[in-house]
């Protein structure tokens, strides 16, 4: 049994616009994917893609007008799309954690940081002041913080950004969750930092076997840090797979296109085209939801493609796979 | 050799602090960029880049140092004075969306230079707005729209066509690519390296990207802490960087493919706060190979193996000594 399996998960954005006519932005449009404990998957995809949409529908943290409409996720067998908000809030923190981006605004400004880590543990495990506190203090060691103990009295505006970004992961750690799931973890840190967090993050699945998933639009961490990677486009996986096997043979034109972009892969000077607007998700358009920027486009586009499995675990979501071959 | 265009010798740029304290942002930085040369500007946040690429095209003042044009000195030049010169050197700034007026058409945008540097007619500046448009690949109809109907790609194509229009000797690129989605960035790019044969602009390309720099960079100069730790030609700092600092920069880098072998020096230590900076080396306190001569004074930017191209500010290679031990790299 996996860890976390999402399978078919659609979110859409239900709104009503100044005509009172009910509009619908279709953001996921059957998410589906597993991870095992002891992995790494890494999500990516560019901007609106639906990459920490994912990870909010997942974790029951939509606000309105961002509902799930359809699909499972389901964690160790169950469905926490099913939950009540008290089994999932008993869950959330404790079971799953969840590193969310931009760490300096995402910590209690008035609260030290030692007080914050001793809460998210005594609020989920049966634990006295002092083991918290021991327990807070091996976290912040565990993630790289020097002089632990002096840094428990710590306010966050003293944190630089890599610092705080280590003390959300220890604050995500404190109840040893069996799934971490990080959204942009090194994103604005610099890129010697940015080694700093993710060998971290390496290293605690490795030595835990917990499972993790990292979004990212960074296709260098998902090359180094992760062992699977899933492909986002328009709130679909268009393909996914083990990364070695994905970045060698990319099926996907969109995969093709992402991966080519890459400054090591890109040769100047081409004039190239791709790019484009970004699908619109209030009118997406029938079939496949790349075909409008799409060079391999068919008529047999215009009817939704099937998930094709290809090697040992890679699977692009494209009728033209034999084409783009 | 090209004439040089942007000449700057040992420039200082101090910002005031609380409690009568200077912030010493840059600290003697001496470079040269010529015609059709573009000189990639690398360094963490912190490290004087976005102040140096202001300062050379006089948006700040400098504290001390030389600024030369074109062989002409602008270092002291009055804010007045400075403005007929904006026509020959011209900046884009990393976040698109805040860089242009959200009220005012991108047909307005990209004539607004032309309409400041040139004696064009209304007419004539249409004409020559349609055609930068074009040039920059955005179809003419988006000439009419406001800047909120545009995508971000599309915005810093605006962007970059106001930059060009008046067909400026020297562009300062400050990330004018990190806001973007990864094909955006392609295609922008691809867009840079054309003009940069095009126009043949000397062009500064600030970025902690360092796989967008190698692709675009005829030189590269590495920043710590607001100096210059190493100054040379691109292909020397990526294939063999002298200074360890580079050496630990580069090696952070994560290139994209998985085979890719990567061996990281993760660097420890305290970085100094810019408000007291260290007597001696900079980097010191986070150097592997620094030794206790390296804290007492700066050391000097010198040819790296007798190679007048390639500079850098590490008293260790002279001795040697420079290279970060293989043990002390990461898998």
């Amino acid at each position: 049994m996996s860890l976390l399996s999402v399978e078919d998960l659609h979110t859409h954005f239900i709104s009503r616009d100044l005509d009172n006519e009910v509009r619908v932005a279709k953001a996921l449009n059957g998410v589906s994917f597993s991870l095992d404990a002891g992995r790494i998957l890494g999500l990516v995809g560019e901007t609106g893609a639906g990459k920490s949409l994912t990870a909010t529908s997942v974790m029951g943290l939509l606000r309105p007008p961002a509902k799930v409409v359809k699909g499972r996720a389901l964690f160790e067998g169950r469905d926490l799309l099913a939950m009540d908000a008290d089994a999932l809030n008993a869950m959330r923190g404790r079971d799953i954690a969840l590193v969310v981006q931009s760490p300096k605004s995402s910590l209690d400004p008035l609260t030290r940081i030692g007080d914050q880590l001793i809460r998210i543990h005594r609020v989920h495990r049966d634990a006295t002041a002092e083991q918290a506190r021991a327990r807070a203090i091996e976290m912040l060691t565990a993630v790289g913080i020097p002089d632990p103990a002096r840094r428990m009295a710590a306010w966050p505006h003293e944190l630089s950004g890599g610092m705080a970004q280590r003390i959300l992961i220890a604050l995500a750690l404190m109840n040893r969750p069996r799934l971490l799931i990080a959204d942009e973890p090194t994103t604005g840190l610099d890129v010697t930092v940015q080694a700093q967090i993710l060998d971290l993050l390496r290293d605690l699945v490795r030595q835990t076997g917990i499972g993790a998933m990292i979004i990212t639009h960074d296709l260098g961490v998902v090359a180094h840090y992760c062992d699977e990677v899933a492909v986002m486009y328009a709130g679909a996986i268009v393909e996914s797979g083990p990364v070695g096997e994905v970045f060698a043979r990319p099926a996907h034109p969109y995969t093709q296109n992402l991966i080519g972009a890459m400054p090591e892969r890109l040769k100047l000077g081409h004039a190239r085209t791709i790019g484009g607007p970004p699908p619109n998700l209030y009118a997406l358009p029938a079939g496949c939801a790349y075909r409008d920027r799409c060079l391999r486009a068919a008529d047999v586009c215009a009817t939704p493609p099937a998930d094709m499995p290809l090697t040992d675990g890679h699977v692009a979501r494209c009728h033209r796979i034999e084409v783009a071959a | 050799m090209n004439a040089p265009v942007l000449e700057v010798d040992r420039l200082v740029k101090h910002f005031p602090a609380p409690r009568g304290l200077t912030v010493h942002a840059v600290n003697g930085v001496s470079f040269t960029i010529r015609e059709g040369e573009t000189l990639g500007v690398v360094g963490e946040s912190g490290s004087g880049k976005s102040t140096i690429g202001r300062t050379v095209i006089r948006l700040l003042a400098p504290t001390a140092g030389s600024i030369r044009f074109r062989g002409r000195d602008i270092t002291r030049l009055s804010d007045a004075a400075c403005r007929p010169l904006r026509a020959d050197m011209q900046m884009v700034f990393q976040d698109p969306w805040s860089a242009l007026n959200p009220r005012i058409r991108i047909g307005d945008l990209i004539a607004e230079p032309l309409k400041l540097h040139t004696r064009l007619s209304a007419a004539e500046r249409r004409d020559r707005a349609e055609a930068l448009a074009l040039r920059v690949r955005l179809t003419p109809e988006l000439l009419t729209r406001y800047p909120a109907e545009l995508s971000g790609g599309q915005l810093q194509r605006v962007c970059i066509a106001r930059a060009i229009a008046t067909n400026p000797k020297l562009i300062v690129l400050d990330e004018p690519t990190s806001s973007l989605d990864l094909s955006v960035r392609a295609g922008i790019l691809d867009l840079l390296a054309e003009l940069k044969e095009e126009t043949r602009a000397a062009m500064m390309f600030i970025s902690h990207d360092l796989g967008t720099v190698k692709l675009i960079s005829d030189r590269i100069l590495v920043l710590y802490l607001g100096s210059v730790v190493e100054y040379a030609p691109s292909d020397a700092v990526f294939a063999d960087p002298a200074h360890p600092y580079s050496q630990a920069l580069m090696s952070a880098h994560l290139p994209a493919d998985p085979r890719a072998v990567v061996r990281r020096h993760v660097l420890e230590g305290e970085i100094p706060s810019p408000i007291a900076l260290p007597p001696g080396c900079a980097f010191a306190s986070r150097c592997p190979v620094a030794v206790e001569r390296c804290r007492g004074s700066r050391p000097p930017l010198e040819a790296v193996g007798g190679d007048a191209a390639h500079l850098a500010a590490c008293l260790r290679i002279a001795e040697g000594a420079n290279r970060i031990p293989a043990e002390a790299l990461h898998p």
